[in-house]
């Protein structure tokens, strides 16, 4: 039987490698969001990812992109001397909150400051995925993990550490935006949201980010949609959804 | 036409020379010049100069730009080079190429700035994790240093290997004349592993890990490979009135430029010494050491610090012939008397 219209379809920036992603996490929906807008912008050939430590470790392999994995954290230096070395091309990270607000804080407060002409997607999920759901920097106050059994506590850990508000503050950002992915309208609204990040990179204008909170029913303890609706009910008051810094307008 | 330049300066121009044109850097003492070089002449030569956040960024930043397949490198000292072990390990472990200048300082810790010899081990026993090995070069002079350095590109493409210049800050401070090397082009072939987009190909994935252990164990017996070939190809001494020594001296870098005084002295004196100079600390010339030392009663090894390559030596010689020290570090320079007096301890 001839096909006679293709209504949806795998996008070609993606591989066929098999997701290793648990069940109901959301990095599977972000991929694949990424993969719909490289191709759309057709960039899928001047394209180079660079994948963290941590869950989505293999990423660089779920992409049919050149790419590379970084050290923990260091993503943003590496895309940096990509970048520096080849300025025409499209260089992205992909990191979670473990690595970007963690241990790879430096190199992010830098690559936004120096306004490097790179795009970062950065996954927020509150828990370390990867190593079984240890305490975050972006752990909400109260919220169990393995390495804060009895809720993490202001006095002991801190507080929950906002990336996108922080980077905002940078004159090299051009971009920050912070988004989920719980609903259709909200993965239209996140698809908006990278494709904008990677015109931004495209123009030139600078340091562009995309904060995704997402949602790790695993480490959580919770099933997809439970988890769905606690993300929905409880992150978004402490990481509050919205555009940080927009220095587009007119440009794009 | 020779040129009176600091050891820093001799270096950068020398890299540019070579073909790169990407440099990364952080401020450090003894070798702020050579970032400072670079500062000023990458522009002119239309290549790139970043200042980075930390040495643990301009590692990264090198990990980057050296996935691309261009010529890059850094340069950094002591304290530095601990933090950029990580980035190492993994572009070992990636395969990736790249140049790195260490202008050696007293440490441990914090350490002082002066000139010293004591990230021997760091360097060539991997400071970094995981069973790997840079090539380490050792130059003795600014102009061995400059002649160096297309070397040190060529090696590091030859064997998608790091390379280190292991100088110490007197090598890295020192001002002598220099002929400067002739110019390579900056362009050359994309190498085909390059990540430059995936244009026309299959995608490329440059890594250094497989969660497999059996294909990780695949990709550490490739690594093996590459450096026993660079064991069998690449080693590198000089043998300085050896021939009819009875007691070689073995030093590298500044230690062997002052042994060499050394030897005349005590020529002069009726003792005939003579220096075994490794070039490349690894690979390590264990073979021609072992030769050399069969039929001689006495070998010293004389370094600044407090016995680091000796270990070396000592494996090389394997219990055949007495093996003795001589060093001090922290950025104490030794004089060429103290080693005269060392010798003369042995001898007579």
């Amino acid at each position: 039987m001839a096909i006679d219209k293709i209504v949806a379809q795998m996008p070609k920036s993606l591989s066929k490698v098999e997701f290793s992603y648990c069940p109901g996490c959301h990095h599977g929906i972000v991929h694949r969001i990424i993969a719909e807008v490289i191709d759309e912008l057709g960039i899928a050939s001047k394209t180079i990812m660079v994948a963290p430590v941590g869950c989505s470790v293999f990423a660089y392999n779920f992409f049919d992109l050149d790419g590379t994995v970084a050290a923990h954290g260091r993503a943003p230096a590496v895309a940096t001397g990509m970048k520096r070395a080849l300025p025409d091309r499209v260089i992205f990270t992909y990191q979670g909150d473990g690595d970007l607000a963690s241990i790879g804080t430096a190199e992010i407060v830098h690559a936004a400051n120096r306004g490097e002409n790179i795009t970062t997607i950065f996954i927020n999920n509150a828990v370390y995925g990867m190593t079984g759901g240890q305490m975050a920097p972006t752990t909400l106050i109260g919220q169990k993990t393995t390495t804060s059994p009895y809720g993490r506590e202001a006095k002991a850990n801190g507080y929950p550490i906002r990336m996108s508000e922080m980077l905002s503050t940078l004159e090299g950002s051009a971009y920050i935006e912070r988004t989920m992915v719980t609903t259709p309208q909200n993965v239209i609204k996140t698809k908006a949201a990278i494709k904008k990040a990677f015109q931004v990179q495209l123009k030139g204008l600078g340091f562009s980010m995309i904060e995704v909170l997402s949602t790790c029913p695993t480490n959580w303890g919770m099933t997809p949609i439970e988890a769905m609706k606690w993300l929905e009910n409880n992150m978004t008051k402490t990481f509050p959804l919205g555009v940080f810094v927009d220095r587009t307008k007119g440009l794009i | 036409m020779k040129m009176f330049m600091k050891g820093t300066e001799a270096i950068a121009e020398a890299a540019i020379r070579a073909g790169c044109r990407l440099y990364f850097g952080y401020p450090i003492t003894p070798q702020s010049e050579l970032t400072e070089y670079m500062a000023k002449r990458m522009p002119e030569v239309k290549g790139t100069f970043l200042q980075s956040e930390s040495e643990v960024a301009t590692v990264n930043m090198l990990y980057g730009a050296a996935c691309t397949g261009k010529k890059v490198m850094t340069s950094t000292s002591s304290p530095g080079f601990s933090l950029m072990q990580e980035g190492i390990s993994y572009m070992a472990g990636a395969e990736l190429p790249a140049v790195f200048i260490n202008v050696m300082r007293g440490g441990p810790g914090l350490g002082d700035i002066q000139p010293s010899q004591s990230d021997y081990f760091q360097s060539t026993k991997g400071g970094g994790h995981g069973d790997y090995h840079m090539i380490v070069l050792a130059p003795h002079t600014l102009q061995e240093a400059a002649n160096m350095m297309n070397d040190a590109f060529d090696l590091a493409f030859k064997y998608r290997m790091l390379v280190t210049l292991l100088v110490d800050g007197m090598i890295g401070q020192m001002m002598e004349p220099v002929e400067l090397p002739e110019w390579k082009p900056a362009e050359f072939e994309e190498p085909d592993w390059a990540l430059t987009g995936a244009n026309g190909r299959k995608p490329r994935k440059v890594t250094s890990f497989d969660l497999d252990p059996y294909a990780l164990e695949k990709m550490n017996l490739r690594y093996q490979e590459t450096y026993k070939k660079v064991a069998q190809n690449e080693v590198k001494y000089e043998e300085f009135k050896i021939e009819d020594a009875e007691i070689i001296v073995v030093a590298y870098g500044t230690m062997a430029r002052i042994v060499k005084t050394v030897v005349d002295y005590a020529r002069q004196d009726g003792i005939k010494v003579g220096l075994f100079r490794p070039i490349t600390l690894w690979p390590f010339p264990y073979e021609r050491l072992s030769e050399i030392s069969k039929n001689i009663k006495n070998v010293l090894t004389v370094e600044m610090s407090y016995g680091q390559m000796l270990e070396d030596v000592k494996l090389a010689v394997c219990g055949k012939t007495n093996v003795h020290f001589y060093g001090r570090s922290a950025g104490v320079v030794p004089a060429p008397v103290e080693v005269f007096d060392a010798i003369k301890k042995i001898v007579r």
